[in-house]
């Protein structure tokens, strides 16, 4: 039993921390925010680290690397709250290498890896970075599709996040992978959506401290109150609670296909509530100024609500929960 | 990352189950009324004992089995699953031996720590006090030495066990000059005294696990002060550190089999499908696993860092909100089937209120939260 990151992840993860520091501030975020256009240079950059295809296998040009190491990147992107493809580009390469056909691998992965092309993900309703994409990977419970760009009809959506560009998708595709474990691949895109949701929570969490320590009122700091301070322990938890089941879920993606749609199922419903609420808890402690568009906290509850939409809400993820539950206690294989 | 047992603790838990198997039978009455109920739980863990399972976490040198920390989680998750009791001396397994292994003489180790594992001799804890609950270092019990011996007074309440023990960890003031973290003495009490008397606490459950004791001149023999006069507070933190210790895997285990439990009764109604029971069941069974995985973290980052990271603090919390919220929902799903009183919902809806009491309130919890990991001023 060893439930941490190996030394080379924690290496991984502290170097996606001081570049995207450097490389994506949030003035960079608000202004590809407010341009409603990614910084070409940052996806680049990413591309050229090898990012994008850090869970795609060396023979179609990723890293060759699993979903733990992907998962962590993306807690990183979601901690700059960056503004870039990489969530849909990596997350639809992983679930292409785990879950599509050879010639499906082989068509889609060496762009995608190489950062050359982005991919989309999301459903017809509501597609993250469709537009432009090479690709995009159309997810359901029973079963993700891939539909290639040029076959795709999307028509923008304006969403309330503008760190990310969305659509809506119309076109048909085909079945990701031929043997019906493409209910793991839409499992894989929620568990890294998840991932990425831990790092906006976490990051939501440190600036809501470090206003609190630095904000007096009555003479004091107001996080030595305990209506605040109750407030931030309330947000370790929420994001402690869905980082314990990103990393279940990042894990047994490779390591225990048994148990993964349960550990993606219980990751997708922890990130979706855990995000929202430990975001405006965030706000809520910022007072008046996290209501102004100058503060950033906004940037991070917005994309944790979008994020939860493309996790498609916790209910259904509750609902697969209980049928789960209760398949294991009449002792039958979970059929969810 | 690597969340299956290794070799070593496949062996452990194979090795103990084997053990259950032969040594505990799962529909074995459990008896009724309380005095019955400790006498069945001291005969488990005499059993316990004989078998080398009682002190698995205490090392080989003490006549434990030096078990890891996720050793030490398997057994008591094994436990929990085989449906057996705690051990009757559970505050003497997992704190008064502990503290006493790091702190005791070599007269006291010989002398106390055997009679622990096979039950021989309870112990309790005297630490809080009608007015020093969460505020523990404000306790007034003190004791004053007359000559080789020291004479004690005071009041100490929710002594869980006080009526079944023999010794008790007490905590005493010895300088009434000293500030109030000095000043205390970590003493071995005699409860087989008249100065100590036991007085039983009824809960909101009807039954007494909790007493308060009243102690008037009570007298301790000096060769029973722990760690040295004055070193008190140092000492009670080292048994606080290790009230937690395992048994949340015990605790963890049992939320779930009471969570079974429910969706068996979901089940039993045709309510399975509906959609507002589905959503309360999914939620409960996210929880349940949280606070698994979470516990894991824990015991990983202590295992590989010598302490728990920032998730170390949560699972307490966790689990009495959790266990708070499935009793609360059985309640609903019952009906009033489950507030009969003496029925077992109606025990554990009412038990559970005490989960965010008891081993430090979840307003306590927040403090810790706050100030020691995420660096907050002291709250006021």
């Amino acid at each position: 039993m060893d439930f941490d990151l190996t030394e080379d992840q924690k290496e991984i993860k502290r170097t996606a921390r001081d570049l995207l520091a450097a490389r994506s501030p949030w003035e960079a975020v608000r202004s590809a925010a407010e341009g409603g256009a990614y910084d070409p240079a940052l996806w680049r950059e990413l591309g050229e680290l090898g990012w994008p295809g850090i869970a795609v296998a060396e023979e179609h040009g990723g890293q060759g690397l699993g979903a733990v190491e992907l998962a962590v990147l993306l807690e990183e992107l979601g901690y700059a709250c960056a503004a870039t493809p990489f969530l849909s580009t990596a997350a639809a390469a992983a679930a292409i290498q785990a879950a599509g056909t050879d010639e499906q691998r082989a068509r889609f992965l060496p762009g995608l890896a190489s950062g050359e092309q982005t991919a989309g993900i999301g459903t017809p309703e509501l597609a993250a970075d469709a537009d432009g994409a090479a690709v995009i990977v159309l997810l359901a419970d029973d079963g993700a599709r891939v539909l290639a760009g040029a076959d795709a009809d999307v028509s923008p959506f304006e969403a309330i996040d503008p760190t990310r560009r969305f659509g809506r998708v119309a076109g048909e595709g085909e079945p990701l992978g031929d043997n019906g474990a493409s209910g793991a691949a839409t499992d894989r895109v929620r568990a890294a959506i998840a991932a990425e949701v831990v790092g906006v929570a976490q990051r939501a969490l440190d600036m809501t401290l470090a206003y609190v320590k630095d904000r007096k009122q009555f003479g004091v700091p107001v996080g030595s109150f305990q209506a605040v301070s109750h407030r931030c322990a309330q947000m370790l938890f929420g994001t402690e609670t869905a980082r314990s089941a990103s990393y279940y879920a990042a894990w047994a993606a490779d390591a225990d296909p048994e148990r993964f749609g349960e550990a993606a199922a219980l990751a997708a419903a922890a990130a979706a509530d855990g995000g929202r609420d430990v975001t405006a808890s965030a706000i809520q402690a910022h007072g008046g100024i996290g209501f102004t568009w100058e503060a950033d906290v906004h940037w991070l509850y917005k994309r944790a609500q979008l994020d939860a939409a493309l996790l498609g809400g916790s209910g259904r993820h509750r609902a697969r929960l209980a049928r789960i539950g209760a398949a294991r206690v009449a002792g039958q294989p979970a059929v969810a | 990352m690597d969340l299956t047992f290794n070799e070593r603790e496949i062996a452990f838990r194979d090795e103990l189950r084997a053990w259950l198997a032969a040594n505990w039978d799962p529909d074995s009455p459990v008896p009724e009324g309380e005095d019955e109920q400790y006498a069945f739980r001291r005969d488990w863990q005499r059993r316990l004992a004989d078998g080398g399972w009682a002190s698995v976490h205490w090392p080989v040198e003490y006549g434990g089995r030096g078990a890891s920390l996720t050793e030490s989680a398997i057994f008591f998750e094994e436990l929990g699953r085989a449906g057996t009791p705690l051990a009757a001396n559970v505050l003497g397994l997992l704190l008064a031996g502990p503290t006493i292994m790091f702190w005791g003489t070599q007269e006291q180790k010989d002398r106390y720590l055997n009679p622990i594992v096979t039950a021989e001799e309870i112990w309790c804890q005297g630490f809080s006090e009608p007015e020093a609950g969460s505020d523990l270092a404000a306790l007034k019990t003190h004791a004053v030495k007359d000559g080789d011996d020291w004479v004690v007074t005071g009041q100490k309440v929710w002594t869980s066990g006080a009526q079944h023990s023999k010794w008790c960890m007490l905590v005493a003031r010895t300088d009434r000059e000293a500030p109030k973290h000095k000043g205390l003495t970590y003493f071995i009490l005699d409860m087989e005294q008249d100065a100590v008397q036991v007085r039983p606490l009824r809960q909101i459950t009807g039954e007494a696990e909790f007493n308060e004791l009243f102690i008037e001149e009570a007298r301790i023999p000096d060769a029973n002060v722990l760690g040295g006069v004055g070193n008190g507070w140092k000492v009670a933190l080292t048994t606080l550190m290790n009230e937690r210790a395992g048994l949340g895997f015990f605790l963890q285990v049992r939320l779930r089999q009471l969570l079974d439990a429910v969706f068996a009764e979901a089940s039993a109604r045709g309510l399975l499908d509906d959609p507002v029971v589905a959503d309360k069941l999914g939620e409960l069974h996210l929880k349940a696993e949280i606070i698994r995985l979470t516990a894991y973290r824990g015991l990983t980052a202590t295992e590989k860092y010598g302490q728990p990271g920032p998730e170390g603090s949560l699972t307490k919390w966790m689990w009495s909100e959790a266990n708070q919220q499935l009793t609360q929902f059985a309640a609903d799903l019952l009906g009033p089937a489950a507030l009969e009183s003496g029925t077992p919902w109606a025990y554990e809806l009412l038990r559970a209120r005490g989960n965010s009491i008891e081993g430090g309130t979840t307003e306590i919890l927040k403090n810790i939260v706050a100030e020691r990991v995420l660096g907050l001023p002291k709250a006021r």
